[in-house]
Protein backbone atom coordinates (compact mmCIF):
# COMPACT_ATOMS: atom_id res chain seq x y z
CA UNK A 1 0.00 0.00 0.00
CA UNK A 2 1.55 3.09 -0.88
CA UNK A 3 2.69 5.33 2.37
CA UNK A 4 0.40 8.22 1.13
CA UNK A 5 -2.76 5.96 1.33
CA UNK A 6 -1.54 4.29 4.92
CA UNK A 7 -1.39 7.89 6.43
CA UNK A 8 -5.05 8.78 5.00
CA UNK A 9 -5.99 5.25 6.70
CA UNK A 10 -4.37 6.41 9.85
CA UNK A 11 -6.62 9.52 9.66
CA UNK A 12 -9.32 8.11 9.46
CA UNK A 13 -8.84 5.41 11.90
CA UNK A 14 -8.22 8.46 14.74
CA UNK A 15 -4.11 7.13 15.01
CA UNK A 16 -2.33 9.90 15.89
CA UNK A 17 1.22 8.09 16.64
CA UNK A 18 0.87 6.83 13.73
CA UNK A 19 -0.13 10.00 11.71
CA UNK A 20 2.83 11.57 12.87
CA UNK A 21 5.14 8.89 11.88
CA UNK A 22 4.18 8.43 8.71
CA UNK A 23 3.87 12.36 7.91
CA UNK A 24 7.71 12.27 9.40
CA UNK A 25 8.67 9.24 7.39
CA UNK A 26 7.08 11.16 3.92
CA UNK A 27 9.45 14.29 4.72
CA UNK A 28 12.15 12.62 4.81
CA UNK A 29 11.99 10.61 1.83
CA UNK A 30 11.46 14.31 -0.03
CA UNK A 31 7.44 14.08 -0.98
CA UNK A 32 6.54 17.91 -1.36
CA UNK A 33 5.17 18.81 1.70
CA UNK A 34 1.84 19.64 0.15
CA UNK A 35 1.59 16.41 -1.28
CA UNK A 36 1.48 14.99 2.00
CA UNK A 37 -1.17 17.56 2.98
CA UNK A 38 -3.51 16.68 -0.07
CA UNK A 39 -2.94 13.36 -0.55
CA UNK A 40 -2.42 11.93 2.74
CA UNK A 41 -4.19 14.24 5.83
CA UNK A 42 -6.39 15.93 3.51
CA UNK A 43 -7.57 12.65 1.57
CA UNK A 44 -8.30 11.03 5.29
CA UNK A 45 -10.52 13.39 6.29
CA UNK A 46 -12.47 13.93 3.14
CA UNK A 47 -13.17 9.78 3.56
CA UNK A 48 -13.94 10.69 6.99
CA UNK A 49 -16.57 13.41 6.39
CA UNK A 50 -17.88 11.34 3.36
CA UNK A 51 -18.68 8.42 5.78
CA UNK A 52 -20.22 11.18 8.59
CA UNK A 53 -22.72 12.27 6.00
CA UNK A 54 -24.18 9.05 5.19
CA UNK A 55 -24.54 8.11 8.90
CA UNK A 56 -21.12 5.26 8.61
CA UNK A 57 -19.21 7.04 10.99
CA UNK A 58 -20.18 8.85 14.29
CA UNK A 59 -19.26 12.70 15.21
CA UNK A 60 -16.56 11.06 17.88
CA UNK A 61 -14.80 9.01 15.47
CA UNK A 62 -15.14 12.83 12.92
CA UNK A 63 -13.37 14.31 15.84
CA UNK A 64 -10.45 11.47 16.75
CA UNK A 65 -9.70 11.36 13.12
CA UNK A 66 -9.18 15.30 13.40
CA UNK A 67 -6.83 14.63 16.63
CA UNK A 68 -4.70 12.63 14.42
CA UNK A 69 -4.69 14.67 11.05
CA UNK A 70 -3.13 17.64 13.59
CA UNK A 71 -0.54 15.66 14.75
CA UNK A 72 0.41 15.61 10.72
CA UNK A 73 0.05 19.25 10.71
CA UNK A 74 2.20 19.78 13.62
CA UNK A 75 4.88 18.18 10.80
CA UNK A 76 3.91 19.91 8.21
CA UNK A 77 3.11 23.12 8.91
CA UNK A 78 6.23 24.96 9.27
CA UNK A 79 7.22 23.50 6.15
CA UNK A 80 4.46 24.66 4.49
CA UNK A 81 5.18 28.03 5.50
CA UNK A 82 8.90 27.45 4.40
CA UNK A 83 7.39 26.40 1.08
CA UNK A 84 4.62 29.72 0.85
CA UNK A 85 1.80 27.02 0.37
CA UNK A 86 -1.35 28.93 0.85
CA UNK A 87 -4.30 27.21 2.89
CA UNK A 88 -7.27 27.20 1.17
CA UNK A 89 -8.56 29.89 2.92
CA UNK A 90 -8.63 31.85 6.23
CA UNK A 91 -11.88 31.62 8.33
CA UNK A 92 -12.18 33.61 11.51
CA UNK A 93 -14.51 32.39 14.07
CA UNK A 94 -16.31 32.90 17.22
CA UNK A 95 -19.43 32.78 19.56
CA UNK A 96 -21.35 35.98 19.06
CA UNK A 97 -21.08 38.96 22.07
CA UNK A 98 -22.98 37.71 25.37
CA UNK A 99 -22.75 34.18 23.92
CA UNK A 100 -20.22 31.90 26.27
CA UNK A 101 -21.25 28.46 24.08
CA UNK A 102 -18.52 27.41 22.93
CA UNK A 103 -19.14 23.66 21.88
CA UNK A 104 -21.05 24.04 17.83
CA UNK A 105 -18.09 26.48 17.25
CA UNK A 106 -15.30 24.25 18.60
CA UNK A 107 -16.85 21.49 16.01
CA UNK A 108 -16.96 23.51 13.26
CA UNK A 109 -13.37 25.04 13.94
CA UNK A 110 -11.99 21.57 14.07
CA UNK A 111 -13.71 20.24 10.63
CA UNK A 112 -13.17 23.48 9.10
CA UNK A 113 -9.16 23.03 10.01
CA UNK A 114 -9.44 19.22 8.95
CA UNK A 115 -10.04 20.51 5.59
CA UNK A 116 -7.65 22.20 4.90
CA UNK A 117 -8.81 25.94 6.06
CA UNK A 118 -6.74 28.09 8.30
CA UNK A 119 -9.19 28.93 11.21
CA UNK A 120 -8.70 31.88 13.80
CA UNK A 121 -11.01 30.98 16.72
CA UNK A 122 -11.88 33.50 18.67
CA UNK A 123 -13.61 31.72 21.13
CA UNK A 124 -16.59 33.09 22.99
CA UNK A 125 -18.40 36.51 23.73
CA UNK A 126 -16.70 38.14 20.74
CA UNK A 127 -17.15 41.26 20.14
CA UNK A 128 -18.58 42.48 16.56
CA UNK A 129 -15.75 44.97 16.16
CA UNK A 130 -13.37 42.20 16.99
CA UNK A 131 -14.37 39.98 14.00
CA UNK A 132 -14.53 41.90 11.55
CA UNK A 133 -11.50 43.48 12.38
CA UNK A 134 -9.60 40.08 13.06
CA UNK A 135 -10.68 39.29 9.67
CA UNK A 136 -9.31 42.38 8.06
CA UNK A 137 -6.23 42.32 9.90
CA UNK A 138 -5.84 38.38 9.11
CA UNK A 139 -7.00 38.67 5.10
CA UNK A 140 -9.94 35.73 6.13
CA UNK A 141 -12.13 34.95 3.69
CA UNK A 142 -14.55 34.23 5.61
CA UNK A 143 -16.59 35.03 8.91
CA UNK A 144 -18.16 32.30 10.90
CA UNK A 145 -20.20 33.29 13.67
CA UNK A 146 -22.39 31.28 16.48
CA UNK A 147 -25.17 32.00 18.85
CA UNK A 148 -27.12 29.75 21.09
CA UNK A 149 -29.52 32.26 22.38
CA UNK A 150 -32.11 34.34 20.55
CA UNK A 151 -30.76 37.40 23.14
CA UNK A 152 -27.36 37.13 21.22
CA UNK A 153 -29.09 36.60 17.74
CA UNK A 154 -28.59 40.23 16.87
CA UNK A 155 -24.88 40.53 17.09
CA UNK A 156 -24.52 38.62 14.06
CA UNK A 157 -26.06 41.12 12.11
CA UNK A 158 -24.00 43.81 13.78
CA UNK A 159 -21.23 41.95 11.91
CA UNK A 160 -22.58 41.97 8.78
CA UNK A 161 -23.21 45.75 9.13
CA UNK A 162 -20.19 46.21 10.17
CA UNK A 163 -18.80 44.88 7.28
CA UNK A 164 -21.34 46.71 5.00
CA UNK A 165 -19.95 49.83 6.33
CA UNK A 166 -16.35 49.25 5.67
CA UNK A 167 -17.22 48.08 2.16
CA UNK A 168 -15.58 44.53 3.14
CA UNK A 169 -19.04 42.71 1.96
CA UNK A 170 -17.53 41.26 -0.92
CA UNK A 171 -14.15 40.16 0.20
CA UNK A 172 -15.48 38.90 3.80
CA UNK A 173 -18.53 36.41 3.30
CA UNK A 174 -20.54 35.50 6.44
CA UNK A 175 -21.60 32.13 7.60
CA UNK A 176 -23.92 32.24 10.73
CA UNK A 177 -25.27 28.74 12.55
CA UNK A 178 -26.09 28.02 15.97
CA UNK A 179 -29.61 26.41 17.66
CA UNK A 180 -32.20 29.13 17.14
CA UNK A 181 -30.52 30.44 14.03
CA UNK A 182 -32.51 29.74 10.39
CA UNK A 183 -31.85 30.05 6.95
CA UNK A 184 -34.53 32.84 6.99
CA UNK A 185 -32.69 34.45 9.83
CA UNK A 186 -29.31 34.46 7.89
CA UNK A 187 -31.59 36.03 5.06
CA UNK A 188 -33.07 38.53 6.97
CA UNK A 189 -29.27 40.13 8.43
CA UNK A 190 -28.15 39.63 4.97
CA UNK A 191 -25.01 37.12 5.80
CA UNK A 192 -24.02 35.60 2.75
CA UNK A 193 -25.10 31.34 4.22
CA UNK A 194 -26.01 29.45 6.74
CA UNK A 195 -24.79 26.44 8.47
CA UNK A 196 -27.48 23.65 10.24
CA UNK A 197 -24.66 21.88 11.32
CA UNK A 198 -20.79 21.42 11.72
CA UNK A 199 -20.18 19.24 8.96
CA UNK A 200 -22.28 21.67 6.49
CA UNK A 201 -20.58 24.45 7.58
CA UNK A 202 -17.78 22.95 5.64
CA UNK A 203 -19.28 22.63 2.85
CA UNK A 204 -21.09 26.04 2.86
CA UNK A 205 -17.68 27.58 3.80
CA UNK A 206 -15.91 25.64 0.89
CA UNK A 207 -19.20 27.03 -1.73
CA UNK A 208 -18.21 30.02 -0.19
CA UNK A 209 -14.80 30.48 -1.03
CA UNK A 210 -15.37 28.41 -4.54
CA UNK A 211 -13.43 25.46 -3.27
CA UNK A 212 -16.34 22.90 -4.29
CA UNK B 1 -41.48 26.01 50.70
CA UNK B 2 -38.46 27.41 49.47
CA UNK B 3 -35.51 24.84 49.52
CA UNK B 4 -32.07 23.52 48.18
CA UNK B 5 -31.66 19.78 46.67
CA UNK B 6 -29.05 17.77 47.30
CA UNK B 7 -28.53 15.35 44.68
CA UNK B 8 -25.48 13.02 45.03
CA UNK B 9 -23.57 11.95 42.22
CA UNK B 10 -25.07 8.74 41.76
CA UNK B 11 -28.21 10.64 40.80
CA UNK B 12 -26.85 11.90 37.98
CA UNK B 13 -24.83 10.00 36.06
CA UNK B 14 -26.69 9.35 32.70
CA UNK B 15 -28.04 6.66 31.31
CA UNK B 16 -25.31 5.37 28.74
CA UNK B 17 -27.98 4.91 26.08
CA UNK B 18 -29.11 8.41 26.73
CA UNK B 19 -24.99 9.84 26.18
CA UNK B 20 -25.13 7.65 22.97
CA UNK B 21 -28.07 9.45 21.81
CA UNK B 22 -26.94 12.19 22.70
CA UNK B 23 -23.61 12.01 20.60
CA UNK B 24 -25.63 10.75 17.97
CA UNK B 25 -24.93 7.05 18.06
CA UNK B 26 -28.42 5.17 17.51
CA UNK B 27 -29.26 2.16 19.22
CA UNK B 28 -27.96 -0.74 18.38
CA UNK B 29 -25.41 0.73 15.72
CA UNK B 30 -21.81 -0.77 16.36
CA UNK B 31 -19.47 1.29 18.64
CA UNK B 32 -16.09 0.67 17.63
CA UNK B 33 -13.45 0.15 20.87
CA UNK B 34 -11.83 3.68 20.59
CA UNK B 35 -15.48 5.01 21.07
CA UNK B 36 -16.32 2.66 24.16
CA UNK B 37 -13.07 3.98 25.58
CA UNK B 38 -14.38 7.71 25.17
CA UNK B 39 -17.25 7.16 27.03
CA UNK B 40 -15.83 5.25 29.80
CA UNK B 41 -13.14 8.01 29.96
CA UNK B 42 -15.98 10.70 29.89
CA UNK B 43 -17.78 8.70 32.54
CA UNK B 44 -14.60 8.96 34.95
CA UNK B 45 -14.20 12.61 34.14
CA UNK B 46 -17.64 13.46 34.47
CA UNK B 47 -18.06 11.98 38.30
CA UNK B 48 -14.32 13.41 39.58
CA UNK B 49 -15.93 16.99 38.10
CA UNK B 50 -19.75 16.80 38.45
CA UNK B 51 -21.16 18.79 41.40
CA UNK B 52 -24.63 18.50 41.33
CA UNK B 53 -27.31 21.35 43.10
CA UNK B 54 -30.61 22.63 42.57
CA UNK B 55 -33.28 24.50 44.47
CA UNK B 56 -36.98 24.79 44.47
CA UNK B 57 -39.57 27.34 45.33
CA UNK B 58 -42.78 27.28 45.33
CA UNK B 59 -44.97 30.17 43.91
CA UNK B 60 -48.45 31.50 43.74
CA UNK B 61 -50.36 31.70 40.06
CA UNK B 62 -50.78 35.06 40.35
CA UNK B 63 -47.29 35.73 41.04
CA UNK B 64 -46.42 33.25 38.49
CA UNK B 65 -47.82 35.19 35.50
CA UNK B 66 -46.18 38.26 36.96
CA UNK B 67 -42.39 36.16 36.42
CA UNK B 68 -43.54 34.41 33.37
CA UNK B 69 -44.67 38.13 31.88
CA UNK B 70 -40.81 39.28 32.20
CA UNK B 71 -39.98 41.91 29.85
CA UNK B 72 -42.98 41.64 27.70
CA UNK B 73 -41.32 39.64 25.13
CA UNK B 74 -43.08 36.08 24.97
CA UNK B 75 -45.09 35.19 22.26
CA UNK B 76 -48.93 36.06 22.33
CA UNK B 77 -49.86 32.44 22.80
CA UNK B 78 -47.97 29.81 24.24
CA UNK B 79 -48.94 26.60 25.63
CA UNK B 80 -47.23 27.20 29.33
CA UNK B 81 -49.36 30.39 30.32
CA UNK B 82 -52.35 27.98 29.25
CA UNK B 83 -51.01 24.85 31.17
CA UNK B 84 -50.19 27.43 34.24
CA UNK B 85 -53.77 28.54 34.55
CA UNK B 86 -54.78 24.84 35.28
CA UNK B 87 -52.31 24.33 37.81
CA UNK B 88 -53.02 22.88 40.95
CA UNK B 89 -49.40 23.92 42.20
CA UNK B 90 -46.38 25.90 40.82
CA UNK B 91 -42.89 25.90 42.07
CA UNK B 92 -39.81 27.88 40.24
CA UNK B 93 -36.94 25.71 40.09
CA UNK B 94 -33.07 25.43 38.97
CA UNK B 95 -30.98 22.90 39.15
CA UNK B 96 -26.44 23.03 38.11
CA UNK B 97 -23.98 20.65 37.64
CA UNK B 98 -21.19 22.81 39.10
CA UNK B 99 -18.44 24.92 37.19
CA UNK B 100 -15.89 21.81 38.02
CA UNK B 101 -17.49 20.42 34.61
CA UNK B 102 -16.88 23.23 32.57
CA UNK B 103 -13.54 23.73 33.38
CA UNK B 104 -13.17 20.17 32.55
CA UNK B 105 -13.99 20.89 29.24
CA UNK B 106 -12.45 24.08 28.94
CA UNK B 107 -9.30 21.95 29.53
CA UNK B 108 -9.85 19.45 26.94
CA UNK B 109 -10.37 21.52 24.13
CA UNK B 110 -7.37 23.44 24.85
CA UNK B 111 -5.01 20.41 24.78
CA UNK B 112 -7.04 19.22 21.35
CA UNK B 113 -8.41 16.36 22.91
CA UNK B 114 -11.77 16.93 21.08
CA UNK B 115 -13.53 13.48 20.78
CA UNK B 116 -13.13 13.26 25.48
CA UNK B 117 -14.71 16.89 25.49
CA UNK B 118 -17.28 16.59 23.19
CA UNK B 119 -18.54 13.26 24.70
CA UNK B 120 -17.94 14.61 28.31
CA UNK B 121 -20.01 17.70 27.24
CA UNK B 122 -22.45 15.71 25.56
CA UNK B 123 -22.81 13.28 29.20
CA UNK B 124 -23.08 16.14 30.62
CA UNK B 125 -26.05 18.25 28.56
CA UNK B 126 -27.90 14.39 29.02
CA UNK B 127 -27.15 14.91 33.01
CA UNK B 128 -28.08 18.50 33.33
CA UNK B 129 -31.88 17.12 32.11
CA UNK B 130 -32.11 14.15 34.02
CA UNK B 131 -31.03 16.77 37.20
CA UNK B 132 -34.24 19.04 36.10
CA UNK B 133 -36.17 15.81 35.88
CA UNK B 134 -34.84 14.84 39.53
CA UNK B 135 -36.55 18.19 40.75
CA UNK B 136 -39.62 17.40 38.94
CA UNK B 137 -39.44 14.08 40.53
CA UNK B 138 -38.32 15.83 44.15
CA UNK B 139 -41.65 18.12 43.77
CA UNK B 140 -44.17 15.34 43.22
CA UNK B 141 -42.88 13.53 46.46
CA UNK B 142 -42.92 16.66 48.69
CA UNK B 143 -46.86 17.63 47.17
CA UNK B 144 -47.55 14.00 48.11
CA UNK B 145 -46.37 14.33 51.41
CA UNK B 146 -48.28 17.08 52.07
CA UNK B 147 -51.59 14.97 50.59
CA UNK B 148 -51.88 15.84 47.25
CA UNK B 149 -53.72 13.33 45.83
CA UNK B 150 -54.89 13.98 42.18
CA UNK B 151 -54.87 10.20 40.87
CA UNK B 152 -52.89 11.03 37.67
CA UNK B 153 -50.81 13.95 38.70
CA UNK B 154 -47.24 15.00 37.37
CA UNK B 155 -45.38 17.87 37.68
CA UNK B 156 -43.68 18.99 34.30
CA UNK B 157 -40.67 21.22 33.44
CA UNK B 158 -40.98 24.70 31.38
CA UNK B 159 -37.94 26.66 30.56
CA UNK B 160 -37.64 30.47 29.46
CA UNK B 161 -36.11 30.10 25.88
CA UNK B 162 -38.65 27.87 24.57
CA UNK B 163 -42.52 26.98 24.16
CA UNK B 164 -42.68 30.95 23.34
CA UNK B 165 -41.43 32.36 27.06
CA UNK B 166 -39.02 34.23 25.87
CA UNK B 167 -35.36 33.36 27.01
CA UNK B 168 -35.58 37.17 28.97
CA UNK B 169 -38.24 35.47 31.31
CA UNK B 170 -34.90 34.34 33.09
CA UNK B 171 -34.36 37.97 34.45
CA UNK B 172 -37.57 37.70 36.45
CA UNK B 173 -37.57 33.76 37.24
CA UNK B 174 -33.59 34.69 38.94
CA UNK B 175 -34.90 37.93 40.72
CA UNK B 176 -37.60 35.67 42.48
CA UNK B 177 -35.88 32.57 42.44
CA UNK B 178 -32.27 33.62 44.03
CA UNK B 179 -30.90 30.52 42.51
CA UNK B 180 -27.45 32.09 43.92
CA UNK B 181 -27.35 29.87 46.72
CA UNK B 182 -26.31 26.76 44.49
CA UNK B 183 -23.89 28.86 42.62
CA UNK B 184 -26.03 30.23 39.66
CA UNK B 185 -25.55 33.32 37.76
CA UNK B 186 -27.11 35.30 35.25
CA UNK B 187 -25.50 36.98 32.23
CA UNK B 188 -26.68 40.26 30.73
CA UNK B 189 -27.86 37.90 27.78
CA UNK B 190 -29.92 35.59 30.20
CA UNK B 191 -27.54 33.29 30.10
CA UNK B 192 -26.69 30.90 32.56
CA UNK B 193 -23.37 29.89 35.08
CA UNK B 194 -22.50 27.18 35.26
CA UNK B 195 -23.78 26.20 32.08
CA UNK B 196 -24.74 22.71 32.49
CA UNK B 197 -27.93 24.56 34.54
CA UNK B 198 -31.32 23.96 33.85
CA UNK B 199 -33.70 26.61 35.32
CA UNK B 200 -37.92 26.92 34.51
CA UNK B 201 -41.19 26.58 36.50
CA UNK B 202 -42.62 23.18 37.54
CA UNK B 203 -46.17 22.94 36.76
CA UNK B 204 -48.05 20.09 39.11
CA UNK B 205 -51.35 19.36 37.94
CA UNK B 206 -53.55 16.24 36.24
CA UNK B 207 -51.40 14.85 33.21
CA UNK B 208 -53.88 16.16 31.06
CA UNK B 209 -53.56 19.79 31.65
CA UNK B 210 -49.87 19.14 29.58
CA UNK B 211 -51.14 17.90 26.68
CA UNK B 212 -51.11 20.64 23.89
CA UNK B 213 -51.11 20.51 20.28
CA UNK B 214 -47.38 21.66 18.20
CA UNK B 215 -49.63 24.25 16.47
CA UNK B 216 -48.02 27.36 18.06
CA UNK B 217 -46.51 29.47 15.49
CA UNK B 218 -42.96 28.98 17.20
CA UNK B 219 -43.65 25.15 17.01
CA UNK B 220 -42.11 25.41 13.06
CA UNK B 221 -38.90 27.35 13.72
CA UNK B 222 -38.77 24.47 16.90
CA UNK B 223 -35.54 22.31 16.41
CA UNK B 224 -35.59 20.28 19.54
CA UNK B 225 -39.27 19.33 20.11
CA UNK B 226 -38.08 18.09 23.02
CA UNK B 227 -41.60 19.22 24.55
CA UNK B 228 -42.93 16.01 22.71
CA UNK B 229 -40.55 13.32 24.02
CA UNK B 230 -41.54 14.60 27.51
CA UNK B 231 -45.28 14.52 26.62
CA UNK B 232 -45.18 10.88 25.15
CA UNK B 233 -43.12 9.74 28.02
CA UNK B 234 -45.77 10.74 30.33
CA UNK B 235 -48.38 9.05 28.83
CA UNK B 236 -46.64 6.12 28.01
CA UNK B 237 -45.85 5.34 31.56
CA UNK B 238 -42.07 6.08 30.52
CA UNK B 239 -41.81 8.69 33.06
CA UNK B 240 -43.08 7.47 36.57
Amino acid sequence: MPVLTELADAVILGDPARVGALTRQQIQAGVPPKTILDDGLIAGMTVVGDRFRVHEIFLPDVLLAAKAMYAGMDELRPLLVRDGVPSIGTVVIGSVRGDLHDIGKNLVGIMLKGAGFDVIDLGHDVPPEKMVQTAQEQGAAVIGMSALLTTTMPAMGEVVELLRARNLSGTVKTVVGGAPVSAEFAREIGADAYGFDAGNAVDVVKDLVGRR
Amino acid sequence: MNQVLAFSTVDVVPERGAVLAQLGIPPGAPLAERIEGLVTAAAALFVEHVAPAGILAEIPRETFASVYRGEGLNAPASPVETIAERAEHLALFAVTLGQGIGDALDRLFAAEDFALAYTLDAMASVAADGAAELAEQRYETILRGRGWATPDGAALRYSPGYCGWDVTGQRTLFASLEPGRIGLTLTDSCLMRPLKSVSGVLIAGPRTIHRFPPSYDFCDRCETRTCRDRLVALFTGARA
